[in-house]
């Protein structure tokens, strides 16, 4: 009897969990690790269009991208949020979305839409170097103002940066120093970074273990006052910091932009309400939500920047750019020439 | 007349027993296994070779390959000298805080490796109290292993130690054997299988480091479980990462069919002891000085690191104090990266329980049967249970996305993450479980048939209660394992549910909430030892009876 009601029970459990997709009024969206919402904004949400949303979680970004195209026919969710410009090429070539004319692209400026509709940008942030401003005075030395700035003798020992194969900002500064210095010529991107590794450059492998535990300013607890991180890192340093300045500075040169894109998955069996949720991610409610949980900038010129943003944020002049397209073809060709150039 | 049918009754109840592990990794395990190897190596119906050529001639490859298997050989090697004198005291000395000492034992094994990397970057990094930089090199691999697997070995073997009548060796003693000879010819072969078990989880976790890999190594230490995660995630090569699966699959279960051979030829019958009536106060000044030298010894493997975290934690702007507890119980700026302590805690345990109560239930039914059976299935399973341990978390973690859609879909499940956990926590209810049931005195469960029990009965009454003080030091693993998030769960998409580890990472992911990540690490570290300290007094209480 016993076990016969524990059959019972689990089997239960397992419909109850299995039916969820196919209730027209819940939504699945799947996100990467680091995306944040705070209460109540996705219950707006709810409130506006009866339909609750489930997120699911996976690792990161490019973990997610593959497990988005095994399971393209049968998707695990009906949204995916979070696919940025170095892995978006990949996930269009497998028809991974489906298109949709998101309610309020035309705020998006141009240059951070895909012109298919395929994906809708949700927001963006560029990866800078970050400099310790007070570790940089004491030794008497400027912010760099060029990228081979960091292979003059000066600057000698004081940059750290991540590994571009198990970093996403490691990769983003990868690109940029491609896309600065070109694939060919007299000086091409493996030559600066083989100059980098003479200039006693550290690599580790993931942002936190550079921020934290190579880089000087700010909350980091190394000894290197140069390192690879994000424009907005200053931002946060004063948000949580409860401070009125910023510890740490953001040089112009070598910033690479990350745009974040959502999408409805090809395979979703509610896409009108998919698409409902990829209009909300774009509305003001969410929109005006992400900088504070996310540091990253809202896509939607309408919305409105927090006033720690407004005060703090070093908004690049010039970010570098590079096509979806041109990064997924030559990703694993340029990160094993990398790897043999810092060697 | 009488064994006949008792015999046969055992048979049928070893079939029985059987089909809950079979159907539980058939499904969970080779199912999706297979399935994703598939997807990786199978084009348009034909079996794709080229991603084997590719192995077989790249170079880097192969280097790859022969890194993985030394290095996880010698992390085996150090793990064993670190954690056996460690066993040999906890199981024979009673000394003040033996409990709470063995409880802190285990904090290692579930902190995350980010968090590890901290505390290791503190002390043997640039700013290193004792001026030794290991950063990048094999040492801090190797180190970090010790670190991780030091309570495998102590809780692994030193149950079964404690349970070793001490008679024996002071009978050796007494007859004129020295201690070196009577351990060399008396304990150590006694507690081979035991020894052997821990060696073979610690291979596992050594032979398919990921974490300490990414934290802790530099571009030329890079295992295959690393190299299959980049070439599926990073490059999207399934074929070459189900290649590489395939590759390190095959290693693991070689070292897995030997073992069980060498395993099976050292079965021993003893007359175990409970708990409690064997460890006494060290006398001579030898016992004291190697308590002392054991404990100190640990104590700088083990609580230095964790007294830098608990340091981080309460370091704030301007010298000392809890902001960052205070900060995560009470967050000063509304953002949702703050998740309460205790709802983390409760997030944790919802995953946790269930995981401990899958792989108690699914192991010990699982090392009945090895021990009970000595045919094929019995040692294929043996075998088996083992190889989620050794197999690349990516590659499970795809495979459940790709298989377990039909016919429940299982892969959005509040279940998929437990199960996840009770895979690899399995191996150690196992490994724990049947080296004390193999010692069980088969003649005290005949004798007990003979009197009339059922198989049913004698199994319940003679054989559980001693394997429950085993099976207890494989929950606290299992427990461990949940809690730490281990293995597969990083790749399995998930509910969003913020557990202790995941709260770490969010923490840890944005400048200027670094001591609320410490803070929260201090959490899962207070976390694990209560539980430990909890689980162990259950035995404490069981044994009595026995």
């Amino acid at each position: 009897m016993r076990a016969r009601a524990v059959v019972a029970l689990v089997a239960l459990i397992i419909a109850g969990c299995a039916s969820g997709s196919d209730q027209p009024d819940e939504v699945v969206l799947m996100t990467h690790e680091s995306f944040a919402v705070s209460d109540g904004v996705l219950e707006e949400f709810t409130a506006e269009t009866g339909v609750t949303v489930t997120i699911m979680r996976a690792a990161d970004a490019g973990t997610m991208v593959n497990q988005a195209i095994l399971t393209k026919d049968n998707p695990v969710a009906d949204v995916l949020y979070g696919i940025d410009n170095t892995f978006l090429s990949r996930a269009l070539d497998a028809s991974v979305f489906t298109e949709h004319r998101a309610v309020g692209i035309e705020a998006v400026p141009t240059s951070l839409r895909d012109p298919g509709n395929r994906v809708t940008p949700i927001d963006f942030g560029d990866v800078c170097l970050n400099t310790d401003i007070a570790g940089l005075e004491e030794r008497g030395i400027g912010p760099p103002a060029a990228l081979s700035d960091l292979t003059d003798p000066a600057y000698r020992g004081l940059l750290v940066v991540e590994d571009p194969s198990t970093s996403s900002p490691g990769l983003a500064f990868l690109l940029a120093t491609i896309a600065t210095f070109g694939e060919n010529g007299d000086y091409p991107w493996r030559a600066f970074w083989q100059e980098l590794v003479a200039n006693d450059v550290r690599i580790v492998p993931g942002w936190d273990q550079a921020y934290y535990g190579e880089f000087s300013g700010g909350s980091g607890g190394g000894d290197r006052p140069i390192v690879v991180s994000y424009a907005t890192s200053p931002v946060a340093e004063v948000y949580y910091g409860d401070l009125d300045e910023a510890p740490t500075g953001v040089p112009q040169a070598g910033c690479f932009r990350q745009i974040e894109y959502a999408g409805v998955l090809a395979g979703t069996r509610s896409p009108e309400a998919a698409g409902r949720l990829v209009d909300f991610l774009l509305s003001r409610t969410f929109q005006e939500d992400l900088p504070l949980n996310m540091f990253v900038y809202p896509a939607s010129g309408d919305a409105a920047l927090p006033q720690v943003f407004i005060d703090h944020a070093v908004v690049p002049e010039s970010p570098i750019l590079m096509e979806p397209s041109r990064i997924d073809a030559n990703r694993e060709r340029w990160l094993a020439e990398w790897a043999s150039a810092v060697r | 007349m009488m064994t006949a049918p008792a015999r046969t009754g055992s048979r049928a109840g070893i079939a029985l027993a059987a089909v809950v592990p079979v159907a539980f990794l058939g499904y969970f395990f080779i199912y999706p296994l297979v399935a994703i190897l598939a997807t990786g190596l199978v084009e348009e119906g034909r079996f794709a070779t080229s991603a084997f050529t590719q192995l077989i001639t790249d170079p880097a490859m192969r280097s790859i390959a022969w890194f993985t298997l030394w290095q996880a050989t010698l992390s085996t090697v150090l793990t064993l000298a670190a954690g056996l004198p460690a066993a040999y005291v906890f199981a024979r000395f009673r000394f003040p805080g033996r409990a709470v000492l063995r409880s802190l034992t285990l904090i290692p094994f579930v902190l995350p490796t980010i968090v590890v990397g901290v505390a290791f970057l503190a002390l043997l990094g640039p700013g290193s109290p004792i001026g030794v930089d290991l950063r990048g090199t094999i040492w801090a691999i190797l180190l970090a292993h010790v670190f991780y697997n030091t309570a495998v070995v102590i809780r692994g073997v030193g149950a079964f130690w404690e349970q070793i009548d001490p008679r024996l060796e002071d009978a050796a003693r007494s007859l004129g054997a020295s201690r070196w000879a009577t351990l060399r010819e008396v304990t150590l072969p006694i507690l081979r299988p035991a020894i052997l078990s821990s060696a073979a989880l610690v291979f596992l976790f050594s032979f398919t480091s990921f974490g300490v890999i990414l934290v802790l190594g530099d571009l030329r230490h890079t295992t295959l479980e690393v190299e299959i995660w980049r070439q599926a995630t990073a490059f999207f090569r399934l074929d070459l990462a189900a290649a590489l699966a395939v590759l390190q699959l095959a290693g693991v279960t070689t070292i897995l069919v030997v073992y069980a051979r060498i395993r099976r030829r050292l079965t021993t019958e003893l007359r175990l002891r409970p708990v409690g009536e064997i460890t006494r106060r060290p006398q001579t000044r030898g016992e004291r000085g190697l308590v002392a030298a054991t404990l100190f010894g640990l104590a700088l493997l083990i609580a230095v690191p964790i007294g830098v975290l608990v340091a981080r934690s309460l370091t704030t702007a301007d010298g000392f104090g809890v902001d960052a507890y205070v900060n995560l119980v009470d967050p000063p700026r509304n953002s949702a990266i703050f998740v309460s302590p205790a709802e983390a805690i409760a997030n944790s345990l919802s995953y946790a329980v269930p995981a401990v109560l899958i792989a108690s239930a699914v192991g010990l039914l699982a090392s009945t049967v090895v021990v009970g059976s000595r045919g094929r299935l019995s040692r294929a399973l043996d075998t088996a249970i083992m190889l989620p341990l050794g197999t690349s978390a990516v590659t499970i973690g795809f495979g459940f996305l790709v298989a377990l859609d039909a016919p429940f879909d299982l892969r959005a499940s509040f279940l998929l993450i437990p199960i996840a956990h009770a895979l690899v926590a399995i191996p150690f209810v196992v490994r724990s479980a049947i080296p004390v049931m193999e010692s069980v005195q088969r003649r005290l469960r005949e004798a007990a048939t003979m009197l009339g029990a059922t198989p049913l009965r004698a199994w319940r009454e003679v054989d559980l209660p001693l394997v429950a003080r085993a099976l207890l030091v494989g929950a606290v693993f299992a427990f461990a394992i949940s809690l730490g998030e281990f293995g597969a769960t990083s790749f399995i998409v998930r509910p969003d549910t913020t557990t202790i580890p995941i709260a770490i990472f969010r923490l840890l992911g944005r400048p200027g909430t670094f001591s609320e990540a410490m803070a929260m690490a201090v959490v899962l570290m207070a976390v694990t030892a209560v539980a430990a300290i909890t689980i162990e007094s259950l035995r404490g209480s069981r044994s009595g009876g026995v």
